[in-house]
């Protein structure tokens, strides 16, 4: 692939303050995604993830919120600091995101339709006639069965994956470049799951839309993405091609996330009785040393991690890790 | 990679802060609220210890009617007895704020059984009891608090009751929400699963949790039930030999055009207090809701 | 069997489980149709051993593990925990014997009082259960923290004080505390991330090794249950369609619906490419109100015949203790 990146975000920092201090959820987060590309950002809760998507969403809560510093583009389009108004326009139009939490994210009291029309109104000057046919052809295109009638119902009328199809539906209505899924399968069950999957892929391959897919699910990585980025406390501690990452991770919260997932095996009789764990629980961000904020947890822990925080560093071609240990193996 | 056998490390040490002391931190940071607290307690003390430096009978004719605040010595003037109108409200206060607090415990008892049995039993209970609830609440609360007194005889009793009997109500609905929320959380469950009895489950695990709106509601039900007395004297129907701030009201009501400050001083005693517990009550809400509390 | 005594390795024995909630309301308020949560659903939990039960929402997995432990009422069938009827007990009776069953909840934050410090919250079973006296009750509280990874100075503090994987700790500090025959987990680990989950699960195993524990395991996660479990039930609209050992049901699924369900999960040995080879299940399960005469996975099923339409498949014994419901298995 030749072709520069769709979106692309450059040493963002994300501050929040808080009683106990300040906390940087986001500490120089650096990410690409190209046109056709899924890129995956995947960690536990509370290490940016979510935030990752805010901030390009143009939606950081402020207060306590606050962009510092860094660089979010779509195409040649700064969006860090742009007005609200122009914001706005790109917002939904441009970049579409769905939640996870697809019963809250729907108005309860219009019907699917309605929200679907009055999203793409919002955006493209076209009559409520031709908003309503477009409507009807997102839910056709998400694969909802009878989709001229299933316009008309309300959101409590339709079934958990249903719903999370008329949000994705809604997303892509107006042709977006990026798609934004936080945890779009979290809140469904497995088979249901497997088809948004196949749904979100199946777009993809139609229409091109870059996704940006944040999980904490190494599997629906494993099944998604092409590109991957580990979060942990607000920092990217590894990233690159999936299949790469998966199958040789450098760093050992990876290396750790990957194991203590109980996976599914092909050979069940030769499972070992204990899962490896990953000690301790996340830190608190606003009690970050200076040392890596994994250091306290990591079992290949060397003297210098607990005093410098290591950067990313390349390991392998488009493959990078912030770890000293994986460095010093590489030198 | 090795095989971490050890279970969670130990985490950096957390002081105890019990969730009593996180709200009343979240309150004091809350600074209508320790205004309304201030303004509250200075007039606690303006009730309570004023009569014991400022010595006079309220009910004593102590110069000429409607001397006017400020002249020969009477900081708030005298009524159209001529009786000192700064000694009645001192004691008077002290009867205004304890029919307050006695009528909003009566409506809390009332409310919090009616509401806990309906929340907590569902069904066939739950709809007697709200029922019942109901038919007070469509009652005209006045109208019905005057028959009581009516009946039973003007005293500080009867008047209480009234308005504890006419108020309850709110709290009644306030706690029936409450327990229906709470009572479907596991660890309801969890403690039915631990055997606990019906009465434990009410009064021991859902009813603490449920405690916050109700202290809210219960602490406005005191400015309503102070705002209720005044109403009932200055329609005439409180004990007459109680000096309270509704009986100062009432009994000036036929002078209010020669001597409005006879009846403007008690207004302004009852809307001062009233808007430092509104205030207070308005901390208390934003200090007992632990959405607010995790920001 | 029905009838006949427990066999002394049987920690749990539960025959033709019927949970149908109707119009009434009570602990599950108001419903107008009739849901047929959980239909005539039978297994026995040997002693010792974890017991699974998997499947999607709306399956009546945990509406079965409400019922064991009387939180939901029985409509009909049996449950006997060693050789007591427990589904036919009456009040007092169901209160004293509650210690013998206890129960691990999904969500560590609504589980927990949040008004009660966690030395309280481990305690209250014992108080309420009068068991042993206040000293004893005190060390057997200490004891348990230490077992479950905590510290016993910790008891002073509040739930919100804690993580959430300390927090499932506790829970599972109190279902431990009257040393009950029978623990029922009902999904334990998945409100956890992924990190945490491990060290709960590793400490539920070396409890079970430890102490000789029983639990009835409840979850979605199919690694999870392929991981601890010795015997698995695959639940769907309120029966059991598949059940046996863990090596024969997941080298060796029969059911069609445990097929897909196996296929749906995403996994770390798999990837893009291959993912799209795999066959997929259509729509959503059909609502436990108006059931489908005949097999009730036959409207999602990929192999599907007429005869699945009319008629519902009993569930069959195929090989040692490995049993179907599905004519085509």
């Amino acid at each position: 692939m030749t072709a520069g990146p769709l979106l692309s975000v450059t040493d963002l920092v994300v501050d929040f303050k808080t009683r106990a201090g300040n906390a940087r959820v986001l500490d120089h987060i650096s990410l690409d995604v190209k046109e056709g590309e899924i890129l995956g950002i995947v960690g536990e809760s509370g290490c940016g993830k979510s935030m990752t998507a805010l901030s390009i969403m143009g939606l950081v809560p402020n207060p306590p919120g606050k962009i510092t510093s860094g660089s979010i583009k779509l195409g040649d389009q700064e969006l860090v600091d742009m007005d609200i108004e122009a914001l706005r326009k790109i917002r939904g139009k441009e970049i579409g995101m769905i939640f996870q939490e697809p019963m809250t994210s729907l108005n309860p009291v219009f019907t699917v339709g309605e929200q679907i029309a009055e999203s793409v109104r919002l955006h493209e000057n076209v009559g409520a006639k031709a908003a309503h046919a477009r409507a009807v052809e997102m839910l056709k295109a998400v694969e909802i069965p009878e989709p001229e009638a299933r316009a008309h119902a309300y959101p409590h009328q339709l079934s958990g994956g249903m719903r999370q199809r008329v949000m994705i539906a809604m997303a892509l209505s107006c042709r977006p470049r990026v798609l934004i899924a936080d945890e779009p399968t979290t809140a469904l069950d497995t088979t249901v799951q497997a088809q948004i999957f196949d749904l979100l892929q199946n777009l993809q391959d139609e229409t091109g839309t870059a996704i940006v897919l944040i999980t904490h699910d190494m599997g629906a990585i494993a099944e998604l993405a092409d590109t991957v980025a580990v979060m942990y406390a607000g920092k990217i501690v590894e990233k690159g091609k999936v299949d790469r990452v998966l199958s040789h991770p450098d760093h050992p919260y990876t290396k750790g996330l990957i194991a203590c997932v109980p996976h599914l095996s092909a050979n069940p009789a030769a499972i070992s009785e204990r899962l490896m764990e990953i000690p301790g629980v996340v830190p608190a961000l606003t009690d970050l040393g200076t040392g890596c904020a994994f250091a306290p947890r990591c079992s290949e822990v060397i003297t210098k991690c607990r005093t410098d925080s290591p950067r990313l560093f390349e390991t392998q071609p488009e493959h990078k890790a912030a770890c000293w240990v994986a460095q010093k193996e590489m030198t | 990679m090795s095989d971490t056998m050890q279970p969670a490390q130990p985490e950096p040490e957390i002081q105890s802060t019990s969730p009593l002391r996180e709200m009343v931190s979240m309150f004091m940071r809350n600074y209508a609220a320790v205004a309304g607290l201030v303004l509250l307690i200075a007039i606690v003390l303006f009730v309570f210890v004023g009569p014991l430096i400022h010595r006079t009978d309220p009910f004593e004719m102590v110069w000429a009617p409607f001397t006017f605040p400020g002249q020969e010595g009477f900081l708030l003037g005298t009524d159209y007895l001529g009786r000192d109108i700064l000694a009645a409200m001192m004691v008077g206060g002290q009867v205004s704020m304890a029919i307050g607090l006695a009528a909003a415990l009566v409506s809390v008892i009332i409310g919090v059984t009616v509401g806990a049995f309906a929340g907590y039993y569902g069904g066939v209970i739950e709809e007697l009891l709200m029922r019942f609830t109901e038919f007070f609440q469509v009652l005209p609360t006045l109208l019905f608090s005057m028959v009581i007194v009516a009946l039973f005889g003007a005293s500080l009793l009867t008047v209480t009751l009234a308005i504890g009997v006419v108020s309850w109500t709110a709290v009644a609905r306030v706690t029936r929400s409450e327990f229906l929320r709470i009572r479907e959380l596991e660890y309801v469950a969890a403690a039915r699963s631990g055997s606990a009895r019906d009465l434990y489950l009410i009064f021991k695990v859902i009813l603490p949790n449920a405690l916050p709106p109700i202290v809210v509601q219960a602490n406005l039900m005191v400015g309503s039930a102070i705002l209720f007395e005044a109403a009932l004297s200055f329609l005439g129907l409180s004990d007459p030999n109680v000096m309270s701030w509704g009986q100062v009201i009432g009994s000036n009501r036929p002078y209010i055009l020669d001597a409005g400050f006879a009846v403007a001083i008690p207004g302004f005693a009852i809307f001062l207090t009233v808007l430092a517990i509104s205030l207070v009550g308005d901390g208390l809400n934003d200090a007992l809701n632990p959405k607010l509390r995790q920001r | 069997m029905s009838g006949a005594q427990a066999k002394p390795d049987i920690a749990l024995r539960v025959e033709d489980l019927k949970v149908h909630f109707g119009g009434k309301k009570r602990f599950f308020s108001g419903y107008a149709n009739t849901v047929h949560a959980v239909d005539g659903v039978s297994f026995e939990v040997p002693a010792g051993k974890t017991f699974g039960i998997v499947g999607e929402s709306g399956s009546g997995k945990s509406t079965t593990a409400l019922a064991i432990l009387r939180l939901a009422p029985i409509t009909s069938g049996k449950v006997v925990l060693g050789d007591t009827v427990i589904s036919d007990l009456e009040k007092e009776e169901l209160r004293s014997e509650r210690s013998r069953f206890q129960i691990v909840f999904q969500d560590p934050y609504s589980s927990l009082d949040p008004r009660k410090r966690a030395g309280a919250i481990v305690r209250e079973p014992l108080e309420l259960m009068k068991i042993g006296t206040l000293k004893e009750r005190d060390e057997k509280v200490a004891a348990l923290f230490v077992q479950v990874g905590l510290r016993p100075e910790q008891q002073a503090l509040f739930p919100h004080q804690f993580s959430g994987g300390q927090r499932q700790r506790l829970g599972l500090a109190r279902a431990l505390s009257t040393r009950p025959e029978l623990i029922v987990c009902d999904e334990p680990v998945s409100a956890l991330d992924v990190a945490i989950q491990a060290q709960i699960l590793n400490l539920m195993a070396d409890l079970q090794k430890q102490l000789g524990l029983t639990y009835l395991f409840i979850s979605h996660d199919l690694g999870v249950v392929q991981h601890i479990c010795d015997i698995v039930a695959v639940m769907y609209l309120g029966q059991i369609v598949e059940q046996a050992d863990r090596v024969s049901l997941f080298t060796n699924p029969r059911h069609p619906y445990t097929k897909a369900l196996l296929e749906a999960v995403p996994s770390v040995h798999q990837n893009k490419r291959n993912r799209r080879e795999r066959i997929r299940l259509v729509g959503d399960p059909p609502s436990p109100i108006n059931l489908p005469k005949g097999c009730r996975f036959a409207s999602r099923c990929p192999v599907a015949e007429a005869r699945c339409h009319q008629e519902a498949p009993p569930l069959l014994e195929k090989e040692n203790g490995h049993q179907v419901a599905c004519f085509l298995a």
